[in-house]
């Protein structure tokens, strides 16, 4: 078992024509993803990577059988995409796009919501479980299959985490790049209740970051909910307020959102909370040892 | 991206909301005809710079110079621009050394019966817009969030069908807005929301919002923030734009692709992700040091990016040393290596340089970097990084 994604998992690409759509299909391939197609409106017949490229989703869906899609569509068009994607009833949305308006990805919420796809991002890194699928642009050698889920904000960072719970042994069973966006499909407590059915997976590990309140709804709900070991990790307490750090969600805004309310919610939910980025594997193994 | 008040008013207009007149001076002369234009006993200059806090603000050239002032004669008006205009604004928001005022608005006076406060933000939480009021107008809104939330008054709303009217009328009862009032509210509180969503806006507050004597509602402030992601179906905001507002060497850095926000410290950052770049930040000060940047340079960073990264980072005066931390996905580590060595012949450095390679072809990147003549110290983790570029600093 896994989340999401697994070695069964059907992958068409968005935007499969483009350079960097391209370059991630192959990536994706590589690692052993059932790539099976892609789409470029006005491309259809054509083939790249050797797999056939479509008008519309929905053709392609029909003709391949695809389950998922990989979003690289260019942020003016991307909010269609995820709709057409969401409107061909693909079940799994990983829209790695970085740009997407805010005020597009409203409604693009609400359409995820009212129907049976889930949507990933935008601005993520993707989603992988280790030895089986990889959908997305993270490294995948660094990946080992082992027993912690992991979620996040950021993308380096959680290469970060899962270099370091690799070097630990722990392993993961499925990394899921949430998006560094205020407005993101899917949430942190979107993949605890998903990560807390999941038999494989044994701790979660969350990476958070300044802005918004996501990491505290976290927390309350871990605290009612998760019987699992979490450990976690905020960045920027050292980001000045009102600045966007990068990410379009990273900013400290009246006064809110910073990395010290975060980290205190955290903890009074019983999470171990890693004091550095260097030691968010460890703070994973002390939350495991902590358990038994 | 943000703009200044005149030019939200600007806005404003075309959406219907309401305003006082006034016109922009970039002179003391100008300001004293607008006075004299607007025709009225009495009027308020008002120093246009990107930040809060201006009626309390002082000058540090004129230190019993406020940044907003009641004006009653032509000449007055005259006096009170000079005061202001290539002057330094310091208020809570500008930091110690202020901002230059470029420019002023002379705007006509008012009958204020009231004087509310009204936002509209993203309500991250429930993923859509909100447009809050409080009775609470004219101070800092953060203070009345933070010890009396209860005086805040929250309608979240759809961007396609805006405010509806009956959203309308609850905040009107909450905040005493009664008889024709009511609708002069709806038709302003509905142009602000259109305004919102059809200008992408990621901010937007009047603080005050007055209801006149009359009993008509005035905006006697604007400010506007835009959604940066929006950019491109927004051709208009070029022209929106003042740079001498912004920091130069983020102006730079975005007009080079790179993340970059100028900090206090004096260790220069240059990392690949916004997540990975502020723990790198974080770790830093852990390890006793302090960050001089943030500096995302984003995952299809070339050699050209790298080293305008690194000329940036050093134009820095406070920077003694820099951390290069890199988690090679898509970026490969040789990549990163070859632009160091390039950066370093090209840039020049002067000050210690530590740097982090780990992911996407690391042994290969750390040979190229062993084997050019390039002086720098390795570390083999994030920890061990930190640790050394602090210790270079003595």
């Amino acid at each position: 078992m896994s989340i999401l994604i697994n070695k069964d998992t059907k992958v068409i690409c968005q935007g499969i024509t483009g350079n960097v759509g391209e370059f991630h299909t192959r990536g994706c391939l590589d690692y052993g993803t059932q790539m099976v197609g892609g789409v470029t409106p006005g491309k259809g017949g054509q083939t790249v990577a050797g797999l056939p490229v479509f008008d519309t989703v929905e053709e392609a869906r029909l003709q391949t059988g695809a389950n998922a899609t990989m979003i690289f569509v260019p942020p003016p068009f991307a909010a269609d995409a995820i709709l057409e994607a969401i409107d061909a009833g693909i079940e799994v949305v990983i829209a790695v796009t970085e740009g997407v308006p805010v005020i597009d990805m409203v409604r693009v919420y609400d359409a995820a919501k009212q129907s049976n796809s889930v949507l990933v991002g935008p601005n993520c890194p993707g989603v992988i479980t280790a030895d089986e699928c990889k959908i997305g642009i993270m490294p995948g050698y660094i990946h080992q299959k082992g027993c912690v889920g992991i979620m996040s904000r950021s993308g380096t960072l959680t290469y970060e985490a899962v270099w370091q719970t690799s070097n630990l042994g722990l392993g993961q069973t499925t990394c899921v790049g949430l998006g560094g966006d205020p407005i993101v499909g899917t949430s942190f407590i979107d993949c605890l209740q998903m990560f807390q059915d999941d038999d494989e997976t044994e701790a979660i590990l969350m990476m958070g970051e300044i802005g918004g309140t996501a990491e505290e709804e976290a927390a309350a709900y871990v605290k009612e909910h998760i019987t699992k070991p979490v450990a976690a990790f905020i960045a920027g307490r050292t980001a000045p307020p009102g600045k966007r750090m990068g990410h379009a969600g990273a900013i400290i805004s009246g006064g809110k959102g910073t990395a010290a309310e975060k980290i205190s919610a955290l903890e009074a939910a019983g999470i171990e909370v890693a004091s550095s980025p260097a030691d968010m594997g460890a703070a994973m193994k002390r939350a495991i040892e902590n358990a038994n | 991206m943000k703009i200044h008040e005149y030019q939200g008013k600007q806005l404003f207009q075309q959406f219907g909301v309401n305003v006082l007149e006034n016109r922009v001076s970039r002179t003391p002369e100008e300001a004293a005809a607008a006075f004299t234009e607007l025709g009225g006993a009495v009027a308020v200059v008002k120093s246009q710079i990107h930040a809060g806090g201006r009626g309390k603000g002082t000058f540090i050239e004129k230190p019993e110079q406020h940044g907003v002032q009641l004006v009653k004669s032509a000449d007055e008006a005259r006096e009170v621009a000079a005061a202001m205009l290539g002057n330094h604004l310091v208020t809570i928001q500008t930091g110690p050394d202020g901002k230059k005022v470029n420019q002023v608005i002379v705007e006509a006076g008012c009958d204020i019966a009231r004087e509310l406060y009204l936002g509209i933000v993203l309500d991250r939480a429930n993923k859509q817009p909100v447009l809050m009021c409080s009775q609470e107008g004219g101070v800092e809104i953060e203070k009345v969030a933070h010890e009396t939330p209860e005086k805040i008054f929250k309608e979240r709303f759809d961007p396609a069908q805006g405010i509806e009217s009956y959203q309308v009328r609850k905040l009107c009862k909450k905040l005493g807005i009664e008889g024709k009032s009511v609708r002069a509210a709806d038709k302003f509180m509905k142009a602000l929301c259109r305004l919102y969503v059809d200008t992408d806006c990621s901010l937007m507050e009047i603080n005050p919002l007055v209801v006149t004597g009359d009993g008509g509602l005035v905006a006697l402030d604007a400010k506007i923030n835009f959604d940066s992601n929006a950019a491109f179906r927004h051709k208009e905001w070029e022209e929106m734009r003042d740079l001498s507002e912004e920091e130069e060497s983020e102006v730079r850095a975005s007009a080079a692709g790179l993340s970059y926000v100028k900090l206090e410290g004096n260790i220069g950052c240059l990392v690949n992700g916004a997540g990975l770049a502020m723990s790198t930040m974080d770790i830093i000060k852990t390890h006793g040091g302090q960050p001089a940047n943030f500096l995302d340079v984003g995952g299809g960073a070339n050699a050209d990016k790298v080293t305008e990264a690194f000329r940036i980072i050093l134009s820095d005066p406070n920077v003694k040393a820099v951390l290069v931390n890199i988690f090679g996905g898509i970026m490969k580590c040789t990549t990163i290596a070859e632009a160091i060595v390039v950066a370093a012949k090209s840039v020049g450095f002067t000050v210690p340089l530590v740097v982090r390679l780990e992911g996407t072809e690391v042994e290969e990147g750390r040979r190229i970097l062993e084997e050019s003549d390039v002086e720098l110290v390795t570390a083999t983790d994030l920890g061990d990084a930190a640790e050394k570029v602090v210790a270079t600093l003595g």
